[in-house]
């Protein structure tokens, strides 16, 4: 414990980068990822590509991506930009998948009432598909935010200061507290992400709230279906 | 009845979005974040300084001294500390993502000439600033403390085998040697085992180990429970003494000076810089970095910054 | 595109793969540890995973706690999870062995979640009018496991086992930084070096080899399916996606 209190300030530091680097990804997939997946379910050529381009996007290891993305974008090797458009791409790959998933979900009968009414069609995607794939593009985006802040601090080997200093350091300099309460931290942040995306679930979409209990299972931890292999592989990159 | 209420839930998402946002934006102002545009090169010098370091302790604690040293004599400082080995940080000082870092003068010069065939302090520092112009990079005055890598045995080896200077490994074939991955490139490494010492001239004599940690724990483990029978640990390390580790004399000079200098980017270096940095170069003492990594990598397990400042203190630097 | 070349070329050199070269040469070893590391690491998560996912699908016992546990394993940070069991077994064991007992377990760890909610849900997505049917019929509930709910279950069970192994191969990479073999150890070399032929060539075989392997692996799921469970019926447990009406294993091609 005494390491621990010693240090505190930075451990705070090294907390609110890891935040700050866990944001931007999750948001740019999410935003990302919904033209992808209405891309890929206009026809089924375009969804297998943007599956399976995801999927391969999704086997590329995450330290070699870091070091050469400054070679592909242009920025300066230590950048933390490399770190944010990689953990941005891997969280498309994870994502597009979903909201894929998650437009195809809405029922044809009610595409199709909703254009009798009158919708046209940007309207109707944005009032009524969209909010419909909610709850799927919700549970997707909550594995897209555990499997960021779990990646993140890989992100220590070029040089990006985060939690995974602490996982270092500990091990270089044989203190074992410091590597839990790394981990221990990156536990409590994945937990609070996750509330604040529910939190925000309900918010948006407040029909979901009273669904019976087996829906309500189903909806929010996507299970592994085939279709979500790649969903599982995220906390590993 | 509908579409306003549906509004107002939108906006409140957006809103948290937003705020989520902006905190991102909020926490740009870390200290630890790099610059967000190229330091200005070709300009007259000044600004802000980042201070980088390398993958461990006894980097982070000379980073730490430089960047409270500048700090206190008003220079603005950044730090970005553990970036990596040699083959990052020069990378980093020639696109501007740090423009100051404790270096060791030999090594340094091996990266840019690893034919090298200078050994003293004096003739390495002529040798190494001579090499950094092309990066426009210059190096500082060095300090007397020194960190040079080392062949280490353990005492039992030693005594067993009769080993006192690196030659004698040839009676320890074959053996297996721990080191991190750039040992098995560079000209004092393997391939100058070989070449200057005759040690491991056919292919299974020497077999190299590649461990990450830059003659830290792993790599002491390594040697003290016989997973390898040779390491390169670094002459600092509070292992060597508290491991009781015998370090191989280097007669032939394969290993060579390696005082601690500052590599620091034309673009930020203002005389100012250079009279403080030097006043620090002055005060370092070999003695000094072996205490300071004690206190950090010791029992105490006081952390980089504490360390530095309070050496400085004595120093009378801050 | 040079880079890219250069590390392809790095790759087809016959130097890199003559056996007792130097680490992380060569290449064929690295890859070979990789392989041996995620083989036993699998078979080690499956026999704990499987029975344990089986039986919670069977029962309908546990749900919560799987849909619980598999969402928090996700959250584990693998580089603190390999460090923290290294220096765990780094204090009794020697340097050679702690690697390995360590990031084996976190293989484990991690590997799991995957194998478990595949198997749970691969059994939950049986028709349970079909196992009420073969109650009916006077199977007893081992005959039903076995000859009704696994089988049926099949895809999704396989599905469950491919995500463990591409996450376990995925985190092997990484375990070489902490002392481990594997083709892992190309790339860290090749980031020492700033050699992009070494970290390039080691991204490549690692993409391939994940690539190859998630190829089999969708060919086991199409193999297992069974035939006629294309109905609609059946089709609504799955992903929503199967508008087709081709089986839902073609999902993941």
């Amino acid at each position: 414990m005494s390491w621990t209190l010693s240090n505190l300030d930075r451990i705070g530091e090294l907390t609110l980068n890891h935040v700050r680097l866990s944001i931007i990804p999750i948001i740019a997939s999410f935003v990302l990822s919904i033209p992808l997946g209405w891309l890929a379910n206009r026809n089924a050529v375009l969804r297998s590509i943007v599956i399976t381009g995801g999927s391969l996007l999704f086997t590329i290891p995450s330290l070699p991506l870091f070091v050469i993305l400054p070679l592909i974008i242009p920025t300066r090797v230590l950048d933390e930009t490399n770190l944010v458009v990689a953990l941005s791409i891997y969280g498309v790959a994870i994502m597009a998948r979903s909201a894929a998933d998650a437009l195809a979900s809405v029922a044809a009968p009610t595409l199709d009432a909703s254009t009798a009414i009158g919708f046209s069609p940007a309207a109707r995607f944005f009032r009524v598909e969209l909010p419909l794939a909610g709850p799927v593009l919700l549970a997707g985006i909550r594995v897209v935010s555990v499997s960021t802040i779990a990646l993140v601090s890989v992100g220590v080997i070029i040089g990006s200061a985060n939690l995974g200093y602490l996982f270092q350091n500990g091990k270089q300099r044989g203190i074992l507290e410091e590597v839990v309460v790394g981990i221990l931290i990156s536990l409590i942040l994945a937990l609070v992400f996750d509330l604040i995306i529910v939190g925000i679930g309900r918010l948006a979409l407040p029909w979901n709230r009273d669904k019976p209990l087996r829906r309500r299972a189903l909806a929010p931890t996507p299970l592994p279906h085939d279709s979500e292999a790649p969903v599982l592989t995220g906390a590993s990159r | 009845m509908f579409t306003s209420t549906r509004r107002i839930r939108i906006g409140a998402a957006t809103l948290a979005l937003g705020l989520a946002t902006s905190l991102s934006a909020c926490g740009s102002s870390d200290p630890t974040a790099p610059a967000a545009a190229p330091a200005a090169s070709g300009s007259a010098g000044g600004g802000t300084v980042i201070v980088g370091s390398f993958a461990f302790p006894e980097s982070e604690i000379l980073g730490e001294i430089y960047a409270q040293a500048l700090e206190a004599k008003g220079v603005t400082v950044q730090k970005r500390f553990n970036i990596g080995p040699r083959q990052q940080t020069i990378p980093a000082l020639r696109d501007g993502s740090i423009n100051l870092i404790p270096e060791y003068n030999g090594n340094l010069l091996a990266f840019y000439d690893e034919d090298y065939t200078e050994r003293t302090t004096a003739d390495v520092d002529e040798a190494v600033a001579e090499q950094v112009k092309a990066d426009k990079l210059r190096v500082l005055t060095s300090a007397p403390a020194e960190d040079k890598d080392a062949y280490v045995v353990t005492r039992k080896t030693a005594t067993d085998k009769g080993l006192s200077s690196i030659g004698d490994l040839s009676k320890l074939v074959p053996f297996k040697l721990g080191a991190n991955p750039q040992f098995g490139e560079l000209g004092y490494g393997i391939k100058g085992l070989k070449s200057v010492y005759k040690v491991g001239t056919n292919a299974k004599d020497v077999t190299f180990v590649p461990i990450e940690d830059f003659g830290g724990p792993d790599t002491v483990k390594a040697l003290v429970d016989d997973s390898v029978q040779v390491a390169d640990i670094y002459t600092t390390s509070p292992a060597l003494v508290a491991e009781d580790l015998a370090v191989l004399e280097d007669p032939e000079n394969l290993i060579s000076s390696q005082n601690i200098v500052p590599l620091v980017a034309d673009s930020v270096y203002t005389d100012q810089l250079g009279q403080v940095l030097d006043g620090v170069s002055a005060a370092l003492t070999t003695d000094d970095l072996i205490a300071l990594r004690e206190r950090v990598e010791g029992k105490e397990k006081a952390d980089a910054e504490t360390a530095a400042k309070d050496w400085l203190n004595d120093k009378g630097l801050l | 595109m040079n880079l890219l070349l250069g590390a392809l070329a790095w790759l087809v050199d016959p130097a890199h793969w003559v056996r007792g070269s130097q680490s992380p040469l060569p290449i064929q070893d690295r890859l070979l540890e990789h392989l041996a590391y995620t083989a036993i690491a699998v078979v080690i998560a499956g026999l704990i995973a499987l029975p344990l996912g089986c039986h919670i699908g069977h029962t309908g016992k546990g749900r919560q706690f799987v849909i619980g546990f598999t969402g928090a394993m996700r959250a584990l940070p693998t580089l603190g999870l390999l460090f923290f069991l290294l220096m765990v077994f780094g204090y009794f064991l020697s340097f050679d062995t702690a690697p390995l007992v360590g990031a084996t377990i976190a293989f484990v760890i991690l590997a799991i979640p995957s194998m478990l909610a595949g198997a749970y849900s691969g059994l939950e997505s049986v028709d349970r009018q079909t196992i009420d049917a073969a109650r009916a019929n006077g199977m007893t509930e081992w005959q039903i496991l076995t000859q009704v709910e696994v089988p049926l279950g099949l895809p999704l069970i396989v599905g469950g086992i491919r995500a463990a192994v591409l996450q376990v191969i995925a985190t092997v990479t990484i375990a070489s930084y902490a002392g481990l073999g594997g083709l892992g150890r190309i790339i860290t070399s090749g980031i020492g070096l700033n050699d992009y032929d070494l970290i390039l060539g080691g991204a490549l075989l690692v993409t391939a080899l994940a690539l190859v392997v998630d190829g089999l692996f969708a060919l086991a799921q199409r193999a297992t399916a069974t035939r006629g469970l294309t109905d609609s019926k059946a089709a609504r447990h799955r992903t929503a996606a199967s508008r087709s009406s081709r089986p839902p294993t073609r999902e993941n091609a």
